[in-house]
């Protein structure tokens, strides 16, 4: 029988000894080159992290492989980030470029540390998800073969942090990226409603729809939804609910891409990414369409913004019309919200560029 | 021979390390995985998904941590025509040792596809692709060794934090002990899905937030601090002798509550005038840290968009001291929780069951005292329900 409810490892067996011994008591880091940090502790003692980057989806085989660098030269103990980064630790110092070298024979990458792009936060895509507009493994691979060298060295005013959800429920909370991918559809739910009769439940069916554009069928012999299409937005909660109205489609489903957000309270509090492009179209494998606007806004920022700025507080102080000439990015009625929290977003003063 | 995945195959190219090397290398084993690598192909070719809607499986006890998934091409791809996810609760911080990887990737070899996330959005490791008749003896072999499974579905999710005093000088708060001890605490809210929706707990030790809690939580714990931030005037000045730009420091501080004196040599602070961002510790680490009167800001509500939109949290207790064994905060989350439980619909998440029903009930109700803290502004309405 087995057991349940014994919960996770107890993160005190998952530590080094240089980290328990020294656990709540450093004292200060430094990033001594791109992907290598230094942690001092009040005792004086050095723990040396190097960063490397993951694609995130991986084979036992990969994680068996650094395991084999850790055991090597980190006493068997490695972390990895809130990133998806794999984080070497040690205390010795001569094992750092001998860490690099291991990883580097392996193909990763090592960095992601102070003003770089780091490694993309995403969610399944095509590869797990039955909801998902676009792929998300593709998309970072595609990015980040682009943005490798902003990976691995620290050029940028501040760090970029970029992320990817493959629909608007947006598993990765991409919400308040620096810069955001987001898979969305633009077409409204194609209903099968002998489906509808089978697996779905009409009443929740229609309360699932934020704008109300799911209604009874007319014919009371149908027992299923009709959707009033002036109304959708494409949004798929529907499908959450009732698996008989699928919105993916693959003429209508692709990206939209978002910009300056940012969770750290550090200077101006944290603020939600906004959307620079409506909809690009899926177009595997590269997605080149995407990947071109991605690093045209990164390099327009790393030209443009001041020291330490994030990409949210160079596009508030150069105003977001601003943003638009630099980037060369068309702006559209789709910028203009006309959702729930839509007159927030109107200017309310004479204060504007040109 | 010609490629089976030629769309798949560019992705091999590039310098960013590839997903399907790793697909491939799963696959030379594994024939679930050489069916996920030809399914996501046909996605690649067809631009749609090729997963169904989830059924109900999982393991005996538990009602979420099982991700059910089907392909819609079963005759074409049998082996991935079942390709269950298991989400596995991280030990906090994301600390392994290498033994008790090796345990997983065993486990996961004998049950599964031998592909995985580590880790996914949430913190969990996934365990990506496996039959419904594996998922009793995979869990069975996972708890044996001593893992255990996370949050799905209507429930509480899996806990998640930052590195915190681990690795790290800014920690405010034990971000790794107060993980695992809610975590244990609430092993039923976990594994058996009861609520309106979805329930996130993140934790951060500081204001840097690098787990993105004020973003992702409907409960966000960020470690913060009282006093005055704690300054080595020596370090400063060793910072400035090297060449340091301070002044483009001092430009930046949101309040004005730094100012260095170029004369004097002394970086001068007002500390009743710092709202503690992380700004200038940040870009002087060895001479500025948080101060010594540590604790937490409380924050709830945020979430992504779906369906009313996306919220950041925001604050209910401006400032709590976190100790061990936490109570304050168990009691606080479990007010909450029934408070939810009795007043949410289907699918809505606090953030917007407190938008429906208002701030000031939900203060009411669970019992806190409104104070400034708590808002940007007071309102500019005279719209005032005096009795509600």
């Amino acid at each position: 029988m087995a057991r349940t409810d014994i919960g996770p490892p107890n993160y005190k067996d998952m530590l080094p000894d240089i980290i328990k011994r020294n656990y709540g008591k450093w004292k200060y880091h430094e990033i001594l080159r791109p992907g290598v940090l230094r942690h001092v502790a009040e005792n004086g003692e050095a723990l040396y992290s190097v960063r490397v980057g993951s694609p995130r989806l991986v084979s036992i085989d990969f994680i068996r492989d650094i395991c084999d660098i850790a055991d090597k030269y980190c006493n068997g103990y490695l972390r990895f980030t809130s990133r998806y980064n794999i984080e070497f630790l040690t205390d010795k110092k001569e094992n750092v470029d001998l860490i690099i070298n291991e990883v580097q024979k392996l193909g990763l990458p090592v960095g992601g540390t102070g003003t770089c792009v780091t490694n993309i936060v995403h969610t399944q895509g095509w590869i797990h998800c039955h909801s998902a507009a676009t792929d998300a493994s593709g998309l970072v691979k595609a990015i980040m073969d682009e943005l490798y060298d902003y990976f691995v060295n620290m050029s940028l005013p501040a760090y970029v942090r970029i992320a990817v959800a493959c629909c608007i429920n947006m598993c990765g909370a991409v919400h308040c990226s620096d810069l955001a991918i987001v898979g969305v559809h633009t077409k409204p739910p194609k209903i099968d409603h002998e489906k509808v009769v089978a697996q779905c439940e009409i009443p929740t069916t229609i309360q699932a729809c934020p704008t109300g554009a799911i209604r009874r069928h007319p014919d009371p012999n149908i027992k299923s939804v009709v959707v009033r299409e002036d109304l959708c937005m494409y949004c798929a909660n529907c499908y959450t609910v009732c698996p008989a109205m699928p919105l993916a489609d693959p003429e209508g489903d692709g990206v939209a891409i978002y910009a300056g957000g940012k969770v750290s309270n550090a200077r101006k509090p944290p603020m939600f990414s906004r959307m620079i492009v409506p909809y690009l179209p899926n177009n595997p494998p590269r997605w080149p369409e995407v990947v071109d606007v991605i690093k045209r806004v990164v390099e327009v920022y790393a030209k443009n913004a001041r020291k330490y700025e994030r990409m949210g507080e160079w596009i508030e102080r150069i105003g977001w019309e601003k943003f638009f000439k630099l980037t060369d990015i068309p702006f559209t009625e789709h910028h203009i919200d006309d959702f729930t929290h839509a007159v927030e977003t109107f200017r309310t003063t004479t204060q504007f560029k040109w | 021979m010609e490629s089976e995945t030629p769309l798949l195959d560019e992705l091999e190219k590039g310098r960013w390390p590839s997903f399907v090397k790793e697909i491939k290398r799963a696959a030379k084993k594994n024939k679930a995985a050489h069916d996920l690598l030809r399914i996501e192909e046909l996605s690649y070719k067809d631009k749609i998904t090729h997963w169904k809607h989830g059924g109900i499986v999982g393991v005996t006890g538990y009602g979420g941590g099982v991700i059910g998934r089907y392909c819609d091409q079963p005759e074409k791809y049998p082996e991935v025509a079942m390709f269950h996810t298991l989400r596995v609760n991280q030990p906090a911080g994301w600390f392994y040792k290498t033994d008790t990887l090796r345990k997983i990737c065993d486990i996961w070899e004998k049950y599964g596809s031998g592909m995985t996330n580590f880790h996914g959005s949430t913190g969990d490791i996934i365990l990506l692709g496996t039959k419904t008749e594996n998922l009793q003896p995979c869990f069975d072999a996972l708890t044996e060794a001593g893992f255990d499974l996370g949050g799905s579905g209507s429930a509480l999710r899996t806990i998640t934090g930052c590195v915190g005093p681990a690795r790290c000088e800014w920690a405010n708060i034990d971000t790794l002990d107060i993980m695992y001890d809610l975590t244990m605490e609430f092993q039923d809210e976990i594994h058996r899905p009861r609520w309106p929706y979805k329930f996130k707990i993140k934790i951060s030790g500081c204001p840097n937030d690098c787990v993105a809690a004020i973003a992702r939580a409907d409960f966000t714990i960020i470690g913060t601090w009282r006093d005055s931030i704690r300054i080595d005037q020596d370090a400063v000045r060793e910072y400035v002798s090297h060449g340091f730009d301070i002044e483009s420091v001092v430009r930046r501080c949101p309040t004005e509550a730094i100012s260095w004196d170029d004369k004097n040599k002394v970086l001068n602070f007002v500390a009743e005038d710092c709202t503690r961002c992380m700004h200038c510790i940040n870009k002087m680490p060895k001479a500025l840290r948080p101060g010594v009167e540590r604790g937490a800001t409380i924050l709830v509500g945020g979430k992504a968009p779906i369906i009313k939109g996306a919220y950041l949290s925001w604050v209910i207790v401006p400032f709590m001291k976190v100790e061990s064994p936490y109570t304050e905060i168990k009691d606080l989350l479990r007010k909450i929780w029934d408070w939810w439980d009795e007043n949410g619909r289907t699918r809505e998440r606090l953030a917007e069951l407190i938008e429906r029903l208002g701030f000031k009930q939900f203060l009411k109700d669970i019992g806190l005292p409104p104070v400034p803290q708590m808002v940007y502004k007071p309102r500019s309405n005279p719209y005032v329900f005096l009795r509600r």
